[in-house]
């Protein structure tokens, strides 16, 4: 399986994601420049975290015109897997492939640091490794992740399982108090309406290696892997018809 | 014909807005209590070398659809000189 991890000029975890794809899943990776088009050959694009742009005018809001992104809009449409993390879930929103935006944080902070996250829905392609209901152990870095979209916005996402991870106590309460950012219903992670697009503020791909603490975010790779192999063993791994871009 | 645009990009209604909230707070301890709410926006001037009026505020409103607001959260307005 082949993983492309869009670099913009601001990205910070970009390394991160190709780390852990490729060294601890043993994957295809490959670093794609934003201002690159055509893009051929990949199962899973991933929108690392970062500061894009310097979070100019509004986070994710110069990136989502890069070049890059037509590609990443039409690898979606096609039924792709795109996973946007932090800053990668910005974009993603800016972009229209998610609904909703992510605001300042409640209490105006920079927040860096472990949180646990219920797995509202394993019935997903990123999730499938995962108990239902699970609390996971997943940091978050961020300044921008309170989750806001109109009520009738919300309850279309609650209604159709489309939120995926909800902030919670590490016994997997959502409660308010366990809500790091002022996130409307805790939402910490949602998916499109066909389901192959997941963004989420919290660092998957900062908690799969036990030296760093938590191995509960390789579930989201295990998930995509599996997700994958299922759908595309025995075909010639271009599955997602990214072969007619261009 | 050269214009000057100013565009001003506010938050919606019913939207939380921390960052005023923080403001309003220290205007307070600074024995302003007459101060109620306070919402922070942005405002942005643009120099343009456009055609008419008519189709200037056209295209700056695109650019406030696509660009320079988040219309999920935020609203706009144009003003050109």
């Amino acid at each position: 399986m082949k993983f492309g991890i869009i670099v913009f000029p601001g990205s910070n975890c970009d390394h991160d994601c190709y780390h852990v794809v490729k060294h601890v899943f043993g994957q295809k990776a490959e670093y794609i420049w934003h201002k690159d088009t055509g893009l051929k050959g990949f199962d899973c694009l991933i929108l690392p975290g970062g500061f894009s742009y310097g979070d100019y005018l509004r986070t994710g809001a110069i990136a989502r015109f890069s070049p890059v992104m037509n590609e990443v809009v039409s690898f979606a449409d096609k039924g792709g897997l795109v996973l946007g993390i932090c800053n990668g879930f910005q974009v993603l929103t800016e972009a229209g492939l998610l609904p909703g935006v992510l605001m300042r944080n409640r209490d105006l902070k920079f927040i860096c640091k472990e949180t646990s996250v219920r797995v509202e829905n394993n019935r997903t392609a990123f999730t499938s490794s995962y108990r239902q209901g699970e609390p996971v152990r997943i940091p978050i870095a961020h300044a921008d992740g309170n989750y806001y979209a109109d009520p009738d916005t919300v309850k279309a996402l609650e209604d159709n399982g489309r939120v995926v991870f909800r902030y919670s106590t590490p016994s997997g309460e959502a409660t308010p108090e366990a809500n790091p950012n002022g996130s409307v219903n805790n939402i910490a992670g949602i998916t499109n309406s066909a389901g192959n697009v997941l963004g989420m503020m919290p660092h998957p791909e900062r908690a799969a290696e036990s030296e760093l603490g938590s191995t509960d975010g390789r579930g989201v790779f295990e998930s995509i892997i599996h997700a994958f192999s299922g759908c595309c063993e025995g075909h010639d791994h271009h599955g997602h018809g990214q072969k007619t871009h261009g | 014909m050269e214009m000057k645009a100013k565009v001003y990009v506010t938050l919606k209604k019913g939207v939380l807005d921390p960052q005023g909230k923080a403001v309003m707070g220290a205007l307070k301890s600074m024995d302003f209590g007459e101060v109620s709410d306070v919402r922070v926006g942005k405002f942005m001037e643009l120099e343009l070398e456009g055609g008419s009026k008519d189709e200037e505020e056209k295209r700056l409103k695109e650019m406030c659809e696509r660009l320079l607001a988040n219309t999920v959260i935020e609203n706009y307005r144009i003003e050109i000189e």
